[in-house]
């Protein structure tokens, strides 16, 4: 039989002949949790993406509308378990908001460091194991290694390492200690020489830059018209940081950078990504050195923040505002509102619509989840490029699932 | 750079004579609610008048227990100019039995899978969509859980599964 050269008559069809399906995930290294693709490829060329999520839809959602404010900051935490204290810093920034509770020097402050703790904790996530699949496990193991640093920072303020449920509505669930701050001191201190390693590790690396550059292009049209926001539209050129477009915490008053790059390939992702790290940096040298004394609870504003505990030991009045701001029947009444608010966590934007029926609990918790959207451009940046390409792109976009299904 | 008009709602009144629009502000954020025949018009109008490049939110609230609401589903759109940095939330609202919707996807892309979630939580139906089905859920699934007349506890979705014993497989 003679062979048939002429080429088909369009190379985006997926109903064309000699097309193969591959199934990546459930249950694949690269996916670090559980979301699936169908793959429909030209030999190693991908023609088509089509992502199943839901695996690990567990009803948070539903849940916020059953939990009250305090309650539900222990849920919010698992949605993007990378960053947990971003998560909870995002939703009581919105309760607040909606409750117009205007919180403490201090409390602003240690929420900003959190924050800015968490976007190091989460890029680092983002490039070490995304240089992991990509075959190069010692940079992994520096970014860990600086990961478990922050860890025992957040387990000296809240006692918790992973799931931190740290924040309080109008406050914070402890006061940091001396020794709290001496760490984070430290962490500084060693920081910049991981930092600088991992940079070279991976920035530098020949074989890095070659399976990065020019893959998973995004537009800066697309980026906007596909709602992408943080490191991804930034790495498109979008020029958007919420720190700096509506401030929140302390971020009006400290001094960074908005980093962008106009190349939109996964490598300016990670790019981005890697000098974020810097100004988070910044961020926390300035706001440890102003660090301010006070109390960490709102005052003054009802009883819609909890009292210091000092006060519900030692006061019959604090004892009577605490009751009252855990039974149900007792719980202060919010706006008959709803609001949109939204922070910038470290994977871009996190919002809440947060509709009140007056109660204290929401009546709809609807979160804007970052990873969602981000995904929901993964088929159109995968059109044309190689099967490898998939894990570099998945990772490029530091997908959360629990985040993505909540 | 398009200038966004300060008075949104009688900007969108002369743009749409037909459309019912009203709009409220709370802390700083403004809105406007357009009745349902005019909402893509209105949207597509603010898209490429207004200078709305971007659609950040799309979701729904189910009103079935609110004290004094009207209608039974608000659909949310979160509008965002980039150029600006200016947020509009823009709603309407519809009412059973019929939950159906023009899709935005044509306008946002981000709209795609919001919609999808929109359907699968709430059974609202985007008439135009490219690929409406379940997001998060398995397509066998037959309610909407996020409505308010679904409970918390689930119908028993999760406990009826079939269980398959070592001996069977």
């Amino acid at each position: 039989m003679p062979l048939d050269l002429t080429e088909p008559a369009d190379p985006s069809s997926t109903q064309r002949e000699g097309l193969w399906t591959l199934n990546f995930g459930p249950q694949h290294p690269a996916t670090h949790t559980t979301l699936r693709l169908i793959l429909t490829l030209d030999g190693e060329q991908v023609v088509d993406v089509e992502p199943d999520i839901g695996f690990l839809h567990s009803g948070f959602e539903k849940l916020g509308e059953v939990l009250d404010f305090n309650q539900y900051v222990t849920i919010v935490d698992r949605m993007n378990y990378i960053s947990p204290m971003a998560n909870e810093i995002a939703w009581h920034h919105a309760v607040e908001e909606m409750l117009g509770i205007e919180l403490t020097p201090r409390t602003k402050c240690i929420r900003t460091i959190f924050a800015e703790l968490m976007r190091i904790h989460d890029h680092l996530l983002c490039l070490g194991t995304c240089v992991l699949d990509l075959g190069g496990a010692t940079a992994f193991f520096y970014a860990f290694n600086e990961r478990e640093k922050i860890y025992d920072i957040c387990e000296r303020a809240s006692g918790q390492r992973f799931h931190t449920s740290y924040t309080r509505v109008g406050g914070l669930l402890y006061d940091v200690t001396d020794d709290w701050v001496r760490m984070v001191q430290e962490f500084l201190r060693t920081f910049p020489k991981a930092y600088a390693d991992v940079q070279k590790l991976v920035m530098k690396n020949r074989i890095f830059i070659e399976r990065t550059r020019d893959v998973g292009y995004l537009s800066k049209e697309a980026a906007i018209n596909g709602g992408a926001t943080g490191p991804v539209a930034r790495a498109s050129g979008v020029e958007r940081d919420l720190r700096r477009d509506e401030p929140y915490l302390l971020y009006d008053d400290l001094d960074f950078d908005v980093i962008c790059s106009t190349a939109g390939d996964c490598y300016a992702r990670f790019h981005v990504r890697v000098l974020e790290i810097a100004e988070s940096l910044k961020i926390i040298t300035q706001a440890i050195a102003r660090l301010p004394s006070g109390p960490v609870y709102a005052e003054g504003t009802g009883k819609e923040a909890m009292p210091d505990k000092r006060e519900v030991y030692q006061s019959i009045e604090g004892l009577i505002h605490h009751f009252e701001s855990i039974m149900p029947n007792r719980q202060p009444a919010g706006p008959k509102e709803e609001l949109y608010s939204a922070t910038e966590s470290p994977n871009g934007e996190l919002g809440y619509y947060l509709v009140s029926d007056g109660s204290y609990r929401a009546y709809r918790a609807r979160t804007r989840p970052p990873s969602l959207i981000h995904f929901s451009l993964f088929p159109s940046m995968m059109r044309g490029y190689m099967l490898s390409d998939v894990v570099a792109v998945l990772g490029s976009l530091n997908i959360i699932a629990a985040e993505l299904d909540r | 750079m398009k200038e966004l008009p300060a008075e949104i709602d009688y900007w969108l009144r002369s743009k749409l004579p037909a459309a019912q629009v009203s709009s409220s502000s709370f802390r700083g954020q403004s809105r406007v609610c357009v009745d349902r025949p005019n909402i893509w018009e209105s949207l597509r109008a603010l898209r490429d008048d207004a200078g709305f490049d971007m659609l950040f939110e799309l979701t729904a609230v189910d009103y079935l227990e609110y004290e004094g609401a009207r209608d039974r589903f608000g659909i949310v759109y979160g509008l965002l100019s980039i150029d600006t940095g200016k947020r509009l939330i823009v709603k309407t609202f519809v009412n059973e039995p019929d939950l159906v919707l023009p899709t935005v996807t044509d306008l946002w892309k981000s709209a795609d899978w919001m919609e999808r979630e929109v359907y699968d939580m709430f059974g609202i139906v985007f008439t135009g969509h490219p690929n409406l089905k379940r997001l998060l859920l398995p397509t066998e699934f037959t309610s909407f859980p996020l409505r308010k007349d679904y409970p918390v506890k689930g119908r028993g979705e999760r406990h009826n599964f079939p269980i398959i014993t070592r001996a069977e497989s």
